[in-house]
């Protein structure tokens, strides 16, 4: 569970009324509503999450959750209490690509900590913080699945296994050369085993 | 040999694909079962088979189906667990990636059995890559026919859709993953009414593992009675193993149940045995929700019998000298692990992942973790040892899911059979300074054998 109180609940009337996501999105957001039967349509709402979190800078803001409320029809409530129980959602702003360190045993036992030093030390960054360019944010995260190819990450769709200084690098160099923001709902990703 | 019944075709380039699939004998349960067999037929083959759930808790998966209720006019659902997210486990993301169409028959003709006309996979979100696999074998089974409406001319429909959850383990919990299905947080729900009662929107549903599922087709294909050939007892089949750790080779091996253990860990076939060359200091074999086994008790049971990779032998001893099979989650510990960390590692996994529901989980799990940390840190004192037991005790079943026992279980069975390192933290709190101790050389010594009789 994420911790509830990880964001701010602060309505910003200022920008309520300017958000508006692609059509692309919207006609996603339509298409997953229509896979419940009829009334279930709030079924929908962790994948409507992650595809608004891709639309809207990689982070849930209290007007971003209030739009999808009135996308979907439910009250802004019953979505802010989903989004504070899974930690996929973010409540705070994060970098393009939040590289997500497991820290579980398995991974542990392989050398997960000496990775997640090795990358916050090369962007002198914290467990949490963002680089300033707002590229990077570095985190830990529990068991991913990929225990039998420890220690690995993910970042947006992407799973990177078999961690090295060496792939790190590579990864870190890849992902600022494309520049993109790497999203869990991306169709394109490169995983590396 | 082992036979292989779910990655047999494992090999084959482009499995991932329908027409490769197809023209490898895939999706021919479905014909047989649509054509030529009533759905209590296969339940009955199912039942015949022996097969037991594959999600962790081994119930056998024939009578879970017989229990659906089947009021008139209320819709069944079918909901295919894939949420996986037990440490250690990694064998339905294997599936999944490797042979999305298993699961797709598989679900098409356990849906058939149930009389369910809607499916749904939940997949947890981080494997949203997965999703998009699965996705696909989807859309080219409703291309090819096999999903939809009139399935093969015989009047069954049936639509099947992928659902991606938001990270938390506590989905893996079939009540808490309805919740979530219903796009709400994942708190399990008070049982009864299970969920072949009042499930999915309140309608009888079936809750199945990935594998279970999977399982379905090999057992349609040759029938219940050859699958219960394979295996030892009331363990029957195969059973996909994730194995990580400390091991030469990990990853997921299809295993007949009643492989020893000693074999499994040592053998080329299989893990290939300790890295390094190290020696084996313990073993969690089911997933962290198992209690951990000292090196002493994994390949031996405390009678000194082999231990068989089989739901009976790994519980061989119960919690005293034994452990269980679980998901299959099986890691292994070399020397150099600290138990007293490791067991903090899973605290803290567990602390995390606790919904919040009922108190002595919410408030156990955190108490454990910081006295784990005190003791990791050598900041502890002997006194917390016996504290730790003492509250995994007050966790253990007073809470509405097994979560709470599942976060128990481990700190239990680490003091249970480790106290004397907890011990060594406390004695010597200047060898645990290093915030990496038993990370690169070892902690202790692995503790002498006992000799057994
Ligand atoms: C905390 C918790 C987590 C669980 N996680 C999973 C999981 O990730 N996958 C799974 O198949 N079963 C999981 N289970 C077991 C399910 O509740 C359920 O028993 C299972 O899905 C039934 O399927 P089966 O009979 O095919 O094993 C979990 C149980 C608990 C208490
Ligand atoms: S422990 Fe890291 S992926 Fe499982």
């Amino acid at each position: 569970m994420a911790a509830p109180t990880q964001g701010t609940r602060e309505f910003n009337p200022e920008v309520r009324g300017k958000i508006r996501f692609s059509d692309e999105a919207l006609q996603t957001i339509e298409a997953l509503m229509k896979r419940y039967p009829e009334g279930k349509h709030k079924s929908a709402l962790l994948p409507v999450l992650h595809v608004a979190q891709a639309e809207a800078d990689g982070w849930l803001s209290a007007e971003v959750m209030d739009y999808v409320a009135e996308l979907m029809k439910i009250s802004s409530i019953e979505v802010f209490e989903v989004a504070s129980f899974y930690s996929m959602y973010n409540l705070k702003p994060v970098g393009k690509c939040v590289l997500e360190v497991c820290r579980t045993s398995s991974c542990w036992t392989r050398g997960a900590e000496d990775i997640v030093d090795y990358i916050g030390k090369k962007l002198n960054i914290r467990e949490g913080e963002t680089t300033p360019d707002g590229m990077f944010t570095l985190k830990t995260v529990e068991c991913l699945g990929s225990c039998g190819s420890a220690p690995m990450l993910q970042c947006g769709a992407e799973y990177h296994e078999n961690l090295t200084e060496n792939r790190v690098d590579a990864l870190l160099d890849r992902l600022r050369t494309e520049g993109k923001r790497k999203s869990y709902t991306d169709l394109d990703f490169q995983n590396t085993k | 040999m082992s036979r292989k019944l779910l990655l047999a075709n494992d090999h084959i380039p482009g499995i991932q694909s329908y027409e490769v699939y197809r023209s490898n004998g895939g999706y021919r349960s479905v014909e047989k079962a649509l054509k030529t067999m009533s759905p209590d037929d296969v339940v009955e083959e199912v039942k015949k088979s022996g097969l037991r759930g594959r999600g962790g808790a081994g119930f056998p998966t024939g009578m879970k189906w017989s229990f659906l209720a089947k009021p008139e006019g209320v819709p069944r659902y079918l909901v295919c667990n894939a949420d996986e997210s037990e440490p250690g486990t990694f064998k339905d993301r294997y599936l999944m990636e490797h042979i999305p169409h298993i699961l797709v028959e598989g679900m098409i003709t356990s849906s058939f059995a149930l009389g369910a006309n809607t499916s749904y996979i939940y997949i947890r979100g981080e494997y949203f890559y997965v999703a998009r696999i699965v996705e696909k074998a989807i859309a080219e089974a409703y291309a090819n026919g096999w999903l939809g409406k009139n399935i093969l001319g015989t009047g069954f429909n049936h639509d099947m859709y992928v659902q991606v959850g938001g990270g938390a383990y506590i989905c893996g919990e079939e009540t808490a993953l309805l919740e979530s299905l219903e796009g709400k947080r994942g708190n399990p729900r008070i049982k009864p009414p299970f969920p072949a009662i009042a499930g999915l929107y309140g309608c009888p549903t079936v809750v199945n593992n990935v594998e279970t599922i999977a399982a379905v087709v090999p057992i349609v294909n040759d029938g219940g009675d050859e699958y219960a050939k394979i295996g030892i007892g009331r363990s029957t089949g195969t059973k996909l193993i994730s194995a990580s750790g400390n091991i030469n080779k990990p990853g997921v091996y299809e295993i007949e149940l009643g492989v020893p253990v000693e074999e499994f860990i040592f053998s080329d076939q299989y893990c290939g045995g300790i890295a390094n060359g190290k020696r084996m200091k313990a073993c969690v074999p089911g997933g962290s929700s198992v209690p951990i086994l000292p090196d002493y008790l994994v390949c031996k049971t405390a009678a000194g019998e082999d231990r068989l990779m089989t739901y009976e032998s790994l519980s061989d001893g119960g919690f005293a000298t034994g452990s269980m099979l679980g998901s299959g989650g099986f890691i292994v510990y070399d020397e150099n692990q600290c138990i007293v960390r490791n067991t903090w590692n899973f605290s803290r996994f567990y602390h995390h992942e606790s919904c919040g529901q009922c108190s002595p989980c919410r408030e156990g799990t955190g108490w454990m973790e910081r006295v784990l940390h005190r003791l990791e840190k050598g900041m502890g004192n002997m006194s917390d040892i016996d504290l730790l037991v003492e509250v995994a005790k007050k966790i253990e079943g007073n809470t509405i899911c097994p979560l709470g026992d599942a976060a128990a279980w481990p700190v239990a069975a680490a003091v249970r059979h480790f106290r004397h390192e907890f011990e060594h933290h406390v004695l010597h709190p200047d060898k645990v300074k290093d915030p990496k101790h038993g990370h690169r050389e070892p902690i202790m010594p692995v503790k002498p054998q006992p000799v057994t009789a």
